[in-house]
């Protein structure tokens, strides 16, 4: 733990991708700074919501953290080690404590393997319990995250987004890590379904003090989940601070331009929108 | 009379699993100049609704067994495959949700707007390329009289889209229905295209379709509201009303699942789930549809054995329930 009792301390983060052209002989003519010095913190047992439109960096900013891709430049220390730094084998343990839930259950997820190896292979990784153990925990984790134990033998094709995007965070959970990302976790789901998905995420990090990195274009569910916010833009953070500061009293007129985008149910507030909307028209393109 | 007019429209899906009942007896009606919104989710039938009126259903396995679309005075539901060709893209147009794959990445965005005034109006190549252009003024493309060379790649989503509005536009349509048309967009994106389509509608004075699953876009663009669940209209009503007075249990759960925007203590608080997922539409329940995820269906008064009509609660307000928020007086457990 670092001295300030953040769980995760991000600083000047950097990832910069080569853009290669020419034909047969290619040739690094440019780097597109995807994330472009970012920093922020989160504690243990809370949730930064991280926002933005698409091409912000705020995947790539996920990615880099679990060192899915390497960072350019920058540090990022979890519970007072630094990840850039640790050799493969370090990581590949430090692992179990940082876990992720993608977008997409349709393609994060093997479609060749049960739902119950699909949960059971982190275990397998990182050589936990015997097999009769890891049988049991797998019954178990499934059964915290509302799906079926009994159905453990079949496909994920068989089972809707939802319940496929339940196994995915059954898998995240099977190391009990500390930190999970949450890559636009309910993106892909109706809304019916994404409220399910939204409260069996509050409940297990309730029961189980887990500490997320929220990211998602959807502004409303980055609010519900959210203590903290940070909003990307080209690879930068314009802005952060407590979710409620942030929507309230949006300090940057791009996080104002934002937020006055977002259609709300409300078709009396609308109109107040878009009136407001239209005066901030000038602030995205300037951005 | 109302520009269109859609009766007891049933389309089905002859499928070897059985007969998928997408839509299964919906009527409403479009206003000239006037935006009906369809809301739903994924697999209510909302869409295959907007292909049934664009004869646009696949067929096999798709089928308009029962029912009429009057447009104009005409049963489009009796109309030949060459007669609906002269009304589509002309009187009648359709944008998509995915710009991408509903422009041909192989063709000049000249070309496809071109052959849609070629087509209906048999425009010279001068007349057409300068109509093209104005097409792509109006939706607001910078720079219009040089990207008309331009294939659809060198594009992003925003601008796509609003080629795909121009194209629909080509031959000043009485009606525009637009099927998600901003869902693939970045919110700041689809903000600009809402406001452009208003813009259109106005201007143009046409009848708009809205289809959306999300009751924000709703609530911005729809005059007039049916919710859609597993084929059938559920509930219906002007927009303000709809939102200020939600009857349908089911439009009430969805409206209470959505996250907030504005308030407080939303970072605290709950969401409300519905439990369980839409029904199987080759055998859906025989009564109520949403009876198996309905809190109130366990009143036992028989709205899960016998279909409940579609039946007006107040003026203009259809509610398809037996236990509308209004007639209410237990309370589930």
């Amino acid at each position: 733990m670092s001295e300030n009792g953040a769980l995760l301390q991000v600083r000047d983060l950097r990832k910069e991708f080569p853009v290669k052209s020419g034909f047969v002989i290619e040739r690094v003519t440019h780097t597109v700074k995807a994330v472009d010095g970012v920093s922020f913190e989160i504690a243990e047992g809370k949730t930064l919501g991280l926002v933005g439109e698409s091409g912000s960096g705020k995947s790539t900013t996920g990615y880099c953290i679990l060192q899915l891709i390497k960072p350019t430049g920058g540090s990022i220390r979890f519970k007072g080690k630094e990840l850039t730094e640790l050799g493969r084998e370090e990581m590949r343990r430090m692992r179990r404590q940082l876990q992720i839930v993608f977008q997409d259950p349709y393609s994060s997820l093997d479609p060749r393997m049960t739902v119950g190896d699909i949960v059971s292979e982190p275990l397998e990784v990182h050589g936990v319990g015997t097999r009769r153990d890891r049988r049991a925990r797998v019954r178990e984790l499934l059964d915290v995250v509302g799906f079926n134990p009994d159905y453990s033998n079949r496909y994920p094709h068989e089972f809707s987004g939802g319940q496929r995007q339940r196994v995915g965070v059954a898998r995240a959970l099977a190391l009990n890590p500390d930190l999970i990302v949450c890559d636009e976790p309910v993106s892909a789901l109706d809304v019916s379904i994404q409220a399910q998905i939204l409260n069996l995420l509050k409940d297990l990090q309730r029961d189980f003090g887990l500490t997320y990195l929220f990211i998602s274009h959807d502004l409303a569910v980055v609010r519900s989940m959210s203590d903290d916010i940070a909003v990307m833009k080209d690879g930068k953070i314009l802005e952060s601070g407590p979710a409620d500061d942030v929507y309230e009293h949006p300090k940057h007129e791009y996080t104002r331009a934002l937020l006055t985008a977002v259609p709300v149910p409300d078709p009396r507030r609308m109109k107040e929108r878009r009136v407001e909307r239209r005066k901030l028209k000038h602030v995205i393109a300037e951005t | 009379m109302a520009l269109l007019e859609v009766e007891n429209l049933r389309t089905h899906f002859f499928t070897r699993e059985g007969v998928v009942k997408a839509v299964d007896g919906i009527s409403f009606t479009v206003e000239a100049g006037k935006t009906l919104g369809i809301v739903g989710e994924s697999g209510c039938g909302k869409s295959v609704t907007a292909l049934s009126l664009m004869g646009l259903i696949p067929k096999p396995p798709a089928r308009i067994v029962e029912g009429s679309v009057n447009f104009q005075g005409r049963d489009l539901t009796t109309l030949s495959d060459r007669q609906l060709e002269d009304v589509r893209g002309r009187e009648m147009a359709m944008i998509f949700q995915d710009p991408m794959t509903s422009l041909n990445p192989t063709l000049r965005i000249k070309t496809q707007i071109t052959e849609v005034l070629d087509r209906h109006f048999g425009y010279s190549k001068d007349d057409a390329v300068r109509r093209a252009i104005e097409l792509l003024e109006e939706v607001q493309i910078p720079r219009a009289a040089e990207r008309l060379n331009d294939y659809p790649h060198r594009f992003s989503g925003g601008m796509r889209q609003r080629v795909m509005i121009a194209i629909a536009l080509a031959c000043d349509p009485k009606l525009l229905i637009a099927d998600e048309p901003t869902t693939a967009l970045d919110v700041t994106v689809q903000a600009d295209i809402l406001d452009l389509l208003e813009v259109l509608r106005r201007e143009h004075d046409m009848g708009m379709i809205m289809i959306t699953h999300d009751m924000g876009v709703i609530a911005e663009t729809a005059d007039d509201v049916a919710v859609m669940y597993a084929g059938q209209i559920v509930e219906q009503a002007g927009t303000q009303e709809l939102f200020d007075r939600p009857e349908h249990p089911y439009t009430e759960a969805l409206l209470d699942a959505l996250p907030q925007l504005e308030g407080e203590n939303i970072r605290q608080g709950r969401l409300r789930s519905i439990p369980g997922r839409p029904p199987d539409l080759i055998a859906p329940p025989p009564g109520c549809r949403f009876a198996p995820r309905c809190p109130y269906a366990e009143l036992k008064d028989g709205c899960a054995d016998q279909l409940p009509e579609l039946r007006p609660i107040r003026p203009g307000h259809l509610v398809r329930s037996r236990h509308p928020t209004s007639e209410r007086e237990m309370v589930p457990a």
